[in-house]
């Protein structure tokens, strides 16, 4: 299939020169973006914080796709869904998800809607359509195409954005669910987040082909945009997204971009990557690019990213204060939700549990039995 | 002899088979490299070239898909899966295709492969990095389940496994990584695949577990030693083929049993040994068997500590069988 759509691989060059088309957005929507973006890298400096002060277990960095994640999901509308692949907590804060549910979750405190279920950077909101995801790599792609599905028999007018990394295009279910997608006109637009590497498999080891020809193999129009380059991820996502909203056609977006920090804060990646490209991706940075930009098109003062920034800071320190009081999730939530109801057997194990947490002292009150 | 972490120890134990047997190949997600995400096969890509030893694309389907290939083609592959948790897309490749293809085929094909995974909890990962998943696989006639617990067992298991002519999925208690040392002969040597290990002896009461449990265990019997409760602990090690025998005499020694796993209850491996014992030697038995287990439930997050049997719900048991 040849991709019909015209879409410019970078409007912004490397040192933040317009290069195509302005796409003409309104200063507010622009600085507006330049918000969430840096709020990404903000969050993502004070959870590595936390991490390293032993406050929190593990942090999955988003350093370096901010204008990847921000700029594509910038393209959605509140009806639509966002199906995380790893990194996209900071697209989902932008559409609504609460910093206080983010941080909760790092915690895995009392006030965390999972429950404290999952491991960090797991984050949820059901009310902008940001689903629960689990690790296993791949398994979010065919869950999007069937809700994409779903939408579209339900007359919706929903777009489902399914996120994912270079990695997981050889999982079963990149292509079991880009073959769904084409094979059903899915409302459904891939986000490939080429990252350069898969932990410590670079990129260009996943397949000997390319991520934007298997648009073509599933029978889809694809596009690859410069990911670093906030203004052309969103002109691209912008087209790609309309067009599956309104004729019901599915397609790949692949956002080039880097993974500047490693996998996750119990990786070293000094054992596999070279400094040398590590300095090349940070000579493209997203956030500077955009500021040039911004700058540029007088609409960020002298200073104005450091004030945002220190404003941002604040505001994450202050919910991390709060979070960090919160308190623990009660022993009993060990034993809900398996199930709609907790079942006999369930309540008998964790009745019998309670017995020996008491004689040990770590039952709480609150903690109490089951009726059986 | 050197002392060796239980890492170290599997390290050691694939240089050694691959040294001694050039279709012996290592392969997975970053296991060239970066040497495997906890570091177990660092070192081996320098020394065996990136022929041998090798980074797949990120599709345990493919790995374990294209291990079996391998292996039905003359090599030995070693697949890594980077997680326990990762294994289900393997799932299929595992339990309808190695599994059955001797039998299958009569005998005419088969596929000596081992599949190695770090398992288990306590490590704050969650619920798909924690998970204890080795009774799906024992309930998978054709395939061998191992689980090392120190050191010595660790090398001398894999290096048994990649030897094995049948299929063996080789589960590793990431728990014990780094936190087990131990000595470890230096050159060759294999432990047998289906006998269990008395890691202590007691009059009193038996506890039968495997892997992160067996430290665990060892500590509440210790417990118990001192409160006059002579405990008997048995590593099982390899739970298929299970050592049936092991298991009958040394439940018939104290005729009151405990079986510790931190995977889920319901059939659970602990049923298999309860009933086991049930059949043969249920008038030998003074206390009902108690298992000490993780809940059946999804694997938590933040109470982890609380799903995971520790020394003093085993201590519990142990008393609890006892006092019967
Ligand atoms: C099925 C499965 N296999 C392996 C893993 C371990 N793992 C977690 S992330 C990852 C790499 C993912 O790479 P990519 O898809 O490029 O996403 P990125 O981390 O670069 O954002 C791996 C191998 C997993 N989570 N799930
Ligand atoms: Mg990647």
């Amino acid at each position: 299939m040849t991709a019909t759509l015209s879409i410019t691989r970078q409007i912004l060059d490397p040192a933040g020169k317009l290069c195509g088309t302005d796409p003409e957005l309104s200063p507010e929507f622009l600085k507006e973006l330049f918000v969430h973006m840096l709020r990404v890298r903000a969050v993502d400096e004070r959870m590595l914080k936390l991490q390293r002060a032993g406050r929190i277990g593990f942090v999955g960095s988003m350093f370096g796709l901010e204008a990847a994640m921000i700029g594509s999901a910038a393209a959605l509308e509140p009806q639509d869904w966002l199906w995380s692949g790893l990194r996209e907590g900071g697209a989902a804060l932008m559409r609504g998800l609460p910093l206080s549910e983010y941080i909760a979750q790092m915690y895995g405190n009392g006030s965390d809607t999972a429950k404290g279920r999952q491991m960090c950077n797991h984050q949820q909101h059901v009310g902008t359509h940001y689903p629960s995801w689990s690790s296993v790599i791949g398994t979010q792609i065919p869950h999007g195409v069937g809700a994409a599905y779903a939408s579209k028999l339900r007359n919706e007018n929903a777009v489902h954005a399914i996120y994912f990394g270079d990695g997981a295009t050889s999982s079963n279910g990149f292509h079991s669910g880009m073959n769904f997608a084409g094979v059903w006109n899915a409302p459904a637009v891939f986000m490939c987040v080429d990252n350069g590497w898969a932990i410590s498999v670079p990129s260009g080891h996943q397949t000997a082909g390319t991520y934007v020809s298997r648009g073509d193999a599933y029978g889809m129009e694809a596009h690859e945009v410069d990911g670093n380059d906030v203004l052309a991820t969103f002109e691209a996502a912008r087209l790609l997204v309309e067009r599956a909203r309104t004729e019901n056609k599915p397609a790949l977006l692949v956002i080039k971009t880097y993974r500047m920090a490693g996998h996750s804060s119990s990786d070293d990646p000094t054992r596999y990557r070279d400094q040398a490209e590590v300095d090349r991706w940070a000579a493209q940075d997203p956030l500077d690019r955009f500021e040039t930009y911004l700058s540029s098109a007088g609409l960020l003062e002298q200073g104005g990213r450091e004030r945002i920034y220190s404003e941002l800071i604040a505001e994450i320190d202050d919910e991390s204060n709060r979070q960090e009081r919160a308190p623990k999730m009660p022993l009993r939530s060990l034993v809900d939700d398996v199930y709609a109801d907790v079942p006999l057997h369930l309540r008998r194990q964790y009745n019998r549990f309670l017995e020996v947490s008491k004689r040990l002292g770590d039952a709480q009150p609150g903690d109490g039995a089951f009726p059986l | 002899m050197v002392t060796l972490t239980l890492l170290q120890a599997l390290t050691d134990g694939m240089k050694t088979a691959m040294r001694k047997d050039e279709s012996v190949l290592v392969f997975g997600e970053d296991v060239g490299k970066r040497g495997g995400v906890f570091l177990t096969t660092e070192g081996l890509q320098e020394e065996f070239s990136k022929q041998r030893c090798f980074d797949t694309p990120l599709s345990e389907d493919g790995i374990v898909g294209a291990a079996i290939g391998m292996a039905m083609n003359g090599m030995r592959p070693v697949a890594e899966i980077q997680f326990q948790d990762f294994i289900f897309p393997a799932f299929d490749q595992i339990v309808s295709e190695a599994a059955k293809l001797r039998y299958r085929s009569g005998g005419q094909y088969t596929c000596p492969l081992v599949i190695r995974t770090p398992y288990g909890g306590g490590i704050r990962g969650g619920l798909y990095h924690s998970q204890s998943g080795e009774a799906y696989f024992c309930h998978t006639p054709g395939l061998k389940v191992v689980i090392p617990s120190t050191p010595h067992d660790a090398k001398g298991l894999l290096i048994a496994a990649i030897e094995d002519p049948d299929p063996v999925l080789f589960l590793e208690p990431k728990a014990l990584y780094r936190s087990v040392k131990g000595e470890v002969p230096e050159e060759h040597y294999t432990v047998d695949l289906s006998t269990l290990r008395e890691v202590q002896s007691g009059s009193d009461v038996t506890v039968f577990c495997y892997g992160a449990m067996v430290p665990i265990v060892t500590k509440a019997a210790n417990r118990a030693e001192e409160n006059g409760i002579k405990t008997c602990v048995v590593d099982l090690r390899t739970l298929l083929p299970l050592d049936e025998e092991g298991v009958l005499e040394f439940a018939k020694k104290t005729g009151r049993v405990v079986v510790v796993h931190e995977a889920p209850r319901f059939c659970g491996f602990g049923a298999e040994i309860s009933a086991l014992i049930a059949e043969n030697a249920i008038e030998y038995m003074e206390a009902p068997i108690a298992r000490v287990t993780g809940f059946d439930t999804p694997f938590p997050n933040t109470l982890e500590h609380h799903y995971m049997p520790d020394d003093r719900r085993v201590l519990d048991a142990i008393e609890h069988v006892f006092n019967y």
